[in-house]
């Protein structure tokens, strides 16, 4: 179980290979960064606009 | 017998269900670092070069998870659209639809990931060969359902429309699946199998089953945190949403 590189110029060149390897996991952790953040951001929103609209429907029965 | 249904419906109602998967979350999101972390150190760190691919290799590590369950993902839906039209459950809607941007977006990074992977070791970003039309049809069939649903009004209408079209659809998992069997095509066979021993070295094939696992979880925890999302949106006007709000602003 030894760490297969020996410096870390040679992990992010992936042995010419960097551009197509990178260029996988970025896409992949930018989207599974975003998805959450998306997620969330929509929730809030959601909660925001229900809260107003139940303060609204008090109001008018008041 | 009639207790045992009652139970089992018990859960398949959003208000019971809703504070479920608010407590499973932390969970699978635990899960999917624990089993993320441990996949890319093997994978990227310990892993050696590939007699054949050099590093090049290294994009199965993501490639064959993303596959994997962006046709996972769709049977799961499909599962849920059936049940929702056998049973009429409000449940299986609202799963299926917070199911389908996350399989989506699997088949996405899918493709993406084979083309980043086919340009260097076939020297082409895209044939049309059956394995990557058939993956592609399937991103078109998860843009399809959301499209679908989104432009019906009436959530029990487009729940019933997204089921039909969920269902048609699956005829292209065993497609897609069998394609490198029943076709010859650019794509190499699967690496891993369940009759044979795999053809690939057991640190590697390790690195990517955790990596899979990885996926599975992430993807289980960003739909149930959608679906709740759905839950309160579906479900607005009831006591028990009320009550979740209430308790929403006292945090």
């Amino acid at each position: 179980m030894s760490i297969h590189w020996n410096s870390f110029g040679e992990f992010l060149a992936m042995g010419g290979y960097g551009l197509y390897v990178w260029g996988s996991f970025g896409i992949t952790a930018a989207i599974m960064f975003m998805e959450p953040i998306i997620a969330v951001r929509n929730r809030k929103n959601l909660v925001a606009r229900l809260k107003r609209q139940a303060r609204a429907e008090r109001n008018k029965e008041q | 017998m009639n207790n045992r249904l009652i139970n089992w419906f018990k859960y398949a109602s959003p208000q019971s269900f809703y504070p479920l998967a608010g407590k499973m979350i932390p969970w699978f999101v635990a899960l999917a670092t624990v089993f993320g972390l441990a996949g890319l150190w093997l994978g990227m760190v310990v892993a050696p070069t590939d007699f054949q691919q050099g590093e090049g290799y290294r994009i199965i590590f993501i490639h064959v998870p993303a596959s994997w369950m962006s046709m996972f993902i769709y049977l799961v839906m499909a599962f849920w659209a059936a049940l929702g039209l056998a049973y009429n459950t409000r449940l299986s809607g609202m799963m299926a639809q917070a199911l389908a941007p996350t399989g989506a977006l699997m088949a996405f990074l899918s493709l993406w990931t084979g083309a980043l992977w086919g340009k260097p070791m076939w020297g082409t970003w895209w044939v049309w060969d059956a394995r990557l039309t058939s993956e592609l049809i399937l991103l078109f069939l998860y843009i399809g359902f959301i499209a679908l649903q989104a432009s019906i009004d009436d959530p029990r209408r487009a729940d019933k429309a997204g089921a039909v079209l969920a269902l048609v659809g699956v005829v292209n998992i065993p497609i897609i699946y069998f394609s490198v069997k029943w076709w010859n095509t650019l794509h190499q066979g699967s690496s891993v199998s369940l009759t044979k021993s795999p053809s690939m070295a057991i640190l590697m094939l390790w690195a990517m089953l955790l990596m899979a696992l990885s996926f599975w979880m992430y993807s289980i925890a960003v739909a149930l945190y959608r679906a709740r999302t759905i839950m309160l949106e579906r479900e607005r006007g009831t006591e028990w949403v009320r009550e979740v709000l209430q308790q929403e602003g006292a945090k």
